[in-house]
């Protein structure tokens, strides 16, 4: 336990510690010089000469050293450089001490925050109003543009019906998961079996779904699941993902729902066992069914869950992207918010009209963001 | 009260018949890709993966020279049964048998076959082999002839998740520790502001702050490296993981910590031995919940490592595969299963605290 700096300030012990960080800054620029260097093989330096010569990432094995390396010095690089600036201030005078200690506990949240979330957003907003290499200003044109290219009409109109059916179902599917596990001995096999398709990236669902999906013309081998079902009751097979616009659109909202349903079920499952038991007895013993126990008990009881529950699934819906990228790769009138913005700001390279779609992301989550200041402003209370 | 116990039995039963067939409905995508993965090209091509099941299909019983010298264009008579060539090539079916002609015209061998029930077992690993694999390496052809073909990388291109992940989860749950115990138990200007911005971050979708992290990553040359790829992550995840450690942190009995101050602890002592393992659930459920997120992130990664190159993670190589092998249905599917691999062990392992940590956090954005 370190109770030395109550004698007073040591300027050795001061001087020690304070050569200790420059030596972990020292050593964190060179290792992460290390990393970048392999980003940027133009560079001809000693340094990135010796970072190509050591890290070989074609292969395997080179990879791996490549990976532990970058990984301990990831890791174990952020934890010196706590450690060192701490033992800086540990040997300061007691005043100035008490004023640097609790920067150097936040500080490095603070500034990741300001400099890589905080400052690029209000950078966005201002870009929104510039063109497509960020600098020129044009006012309002990127939005005027977004409000009238057809392209982009269909991703309003996609990710509306992503919002409202998405959103829809996970939730009521989710909250009748829920209630039905609620009632039955095997709700841990049944909530595992529903939940785990959060496990799973979108990009993985896409391949399963595909799949699932998949046409062969008429006549040969339906080896998709749901044109097999179709075939087999006579129907004729299709290429859902294609035909029919824009209702191909469900058959990926179908997609979203398997994966989000286990959200809501497990929030609404937690809700649910919150509500006390005498209530719902009480319930029964008046003679009310179990449906009218479910809207005139539970459903109010768990109100506020839902209304969480449900504001998650929007703002979700709302940022849509792995998973169209996967599917459809945006074709066949599927495009949505989330792949216009990286059409425009990759394919397009306009970063202006990329920042302006970004933008009208976070308009869309301000009323979220001020209720819960709201809410935290309450709590303060 | 003896029917309401009745309505009670009657209503259990309905409630476990409907929850098994919803179990049912979500486990058969997972089921489909799994035993697809497993199964042969040729198999995948002809037949639907549920005919691993048991199911009534026409089975060879035996098998004879086609008749020669007939005149290929009249009707031709085999085991007393007549028919033109083309329905034989179709099959020709009498008395529960079904007579099949296999090759040409002139050279061909009939198969007698019958209806039995019949599994199909042809199950081979050699899908995970390609997908894993980057080096080239034979398939078997239907023919038996074998073919080179360009493996597909999912092995290496996991190293590559496990190291965006790794530092992308361990680093924002020690920041945000730090941070989170500074909020709860010291007192400094900005304090309040600082925290206000935190919980406002929370529903900030992360595409809103990309286009400008992006260009400062150009000028700092380090886009396409690790380190590029883990600053996205590590920021993106502090609102989420302070807020969750210091609703924990702050709840940490006052007298365990005034304890350790009289004796004379700092707080970085304090924070290392006593906050941190008092609160390795909370820290768990971050982490868990975290690191599925990152392992299967495919947006940050695209951008930030970029859409080629040595580094790229899992999820672009499989991305990649559904453009350049979409109907190559056998290495798909396994290359899928690689992917989820990690992810649905960690969840399989750890459910407990992943459910904790999305009660604790159902708030993000």
């Amino acid at each position: 336990m370190s109770t030395t700096s109550s004698y007073g300030f040591q300027p050795t012990r001061f001087l020690t510690a304070l050569i200790m960080l420059a030596i972990v800054i020292a050593a964190l620029y060179i290792g992460f010089d290390l990393l970048r260097a392999q980003a940027v093989p133009e560079r001809t330096d000693a340094l990135a000469k010796f970072a190509q010569s050591i890290f070989d990432n074609a292969t395997p094995a080179g990879k791996l050293i490549n990976g532990i390396f970058a990984i301990l010095l990831g890791v174990g690089g952020m934890a010196a450089l706590f450690w060192a600036a701490n033992g800086v201030v540990e040997e300061l005078p007691e005043t100035p001490k008490r004023w640097l200690l609790p920067y150097v506990f936040v500080g490095p949240m603070a500034v990741l925050l300001i400099f890589l979330y905080i400052i690029p957003t209000i950078r966005t907003v201002i870009l929104s109003f510039y063109d497509r290499d960020g600098e020129i200003f044009i006012g309002l044109q990127n939005y005027i543009d977004t409000f009238t290219v057809s392209d982009m009409w269909d991703s309003f109109r996609n990710t509306i019906l992503w919002i409202v059916l998405g959103t829809f179902f996970c939730v009521s599917l989710g909250l009748l998961i829920a209630t039905l596990a609620d009632r039955s001995k095997f709700e841990t096999v049944a909530r595992a079996i529903v939940f785990m398709p959060m496990a799973i990236s979108f990009v993985g669902a896409a391949v399963i779904f595909r799949f699932i999906y998949y046409y062969a013309p008429e006549g040969s081998n339906q080896i998709g699941l749901l044109n097999a079902i179709v075939t087999t009751f006579g129907g004729q097979p299709q290429a859902w993902l294609q035909y029919n616009q824009p209702w191909n659109n469900l058959w990926l909202i179908i997609v979203v729902i398997w994966m989000q349903t286990g959200f809501c079920m497990v929030i609404f499952s937690a809700a649910l066992k919150g509500v006390p038991e005498e209530l719902l007895e009480a319930g029964r013993i008046d003679g009310a069914t179990e449906v009218r126990i479910f809207f005139n008990i539970l459903l109010p009881y768990i109100w506020g869950t839902i209304v969480t529950v449900t504001t998650t699934i929007i703002i979700f819906m709302l940022k849509i992207f792995d998973l169209v990228m996967g599917m459809t790769g945006g074709q066949f009138s599927t495009e949505v918010i989330g792949t216009q913005f990286y059409r425009q700001l990759f394919a397009n390279r306009n970063i202006g009209w990329g920042a302006a779609i970004a933008t009208l992301l976070l308009v869309a989550v301000i009323p979220v963001m001020a209720y819960n200041l709201r809410q935290l402003a309450q709590n303060r209370k | 009260m003896k029917s309401y116990s009745r309505n009670k039995r009657t209503s259990s039963l309905i409630v476990n018949i409907s929850l098994a067939l919803i179990c049912f409905l979500w486990i058969l995508p997972t089921i489909g890709l799994l035993v697809s993965s497993f199964r042969t090209s040729r198999a995948i091509a002809e037949s639907g993966w549920w005919y691993i099941l048991p199911h009534q299909a026409w089975v060879k019983i035996s098998e004879m020279p086609a008749p020669t010298g007939t005149d290929p264009d009249k009707p031709i008579t085999i085991e007393g049964v007549t028919a033109t060539f083309e329905q034989f090539r179709a099959g020709v079916e009498s008395n529960g048998k079904r007579l099949k002609w296999e090759g040409n015209r002139r050279l061909g061998t009939v198969f007698v076959e019958e209806q039995r029930w019949t599994m199909d077992t042809r199950f081979t690993l050699d899908n995970y082999r390609a997908v894993i694999l980057g080096d080239q390496f034979q398939e078997k052809q239907e023919d038996g002839t074998l073919r080179q073909i360009q493996g597909n990388d999912i092995g290496p291109s996991m190293i590559n998740t496990a190291v965006v992940a790794i530092p992308s989860t361990i680093l924002p749950i020690l920041i945000a520790a730090f941070a989170a115990y500074a909020f709860s138990w010291m007192n400094f200007i900005g304090r309040k502001i600082l925290f206000v911005a935190v919980v406002a971050l929370l529903v900030v979708p992360l595409q809103v702050a990309m286009v400008p992290i992006l260009r400062d990553f150009a000028r700092l040359e380090i886009n396409g490296s690790y380190l590029a790829v883990w600053l996205a992550h590590v920021t993106f995840g502090l609102p989420l993981a302070t807020y969750l450690l210091y609703n924990y942190i702050s709840q940490l009995p006052r007298e365990t910590m005034e304890a350790a101050y009289i004796d004379g602890a700092s707080h970085f002592t304090t924070f290392t031995r006593l906050v941190l393992p008092l609160s390795v659930p909370a820290l768990a459920s971050f982490a868990i919940f975290q690191f599925i997120w990152v392992w299967n992130d495919f947006l940050v990664s695209l951008i930030f490592l970029g859409p080629s190159g040595n580094l790229r993670v899992m999820t672009a190589r499989l991305t990649d595969m559904i453009g350049s092998r979409g109907q190559d249905w056998h290495y798909l599917t396994a290359g899928a299963f690689v992917t989820m691999l990690v992810p649905l062990i960690v969840f399989f392992s750890m459910q407990r605290y992943f459910i904790r940590g999305l009660l604790a956090g159902s708030v993000k954005g």
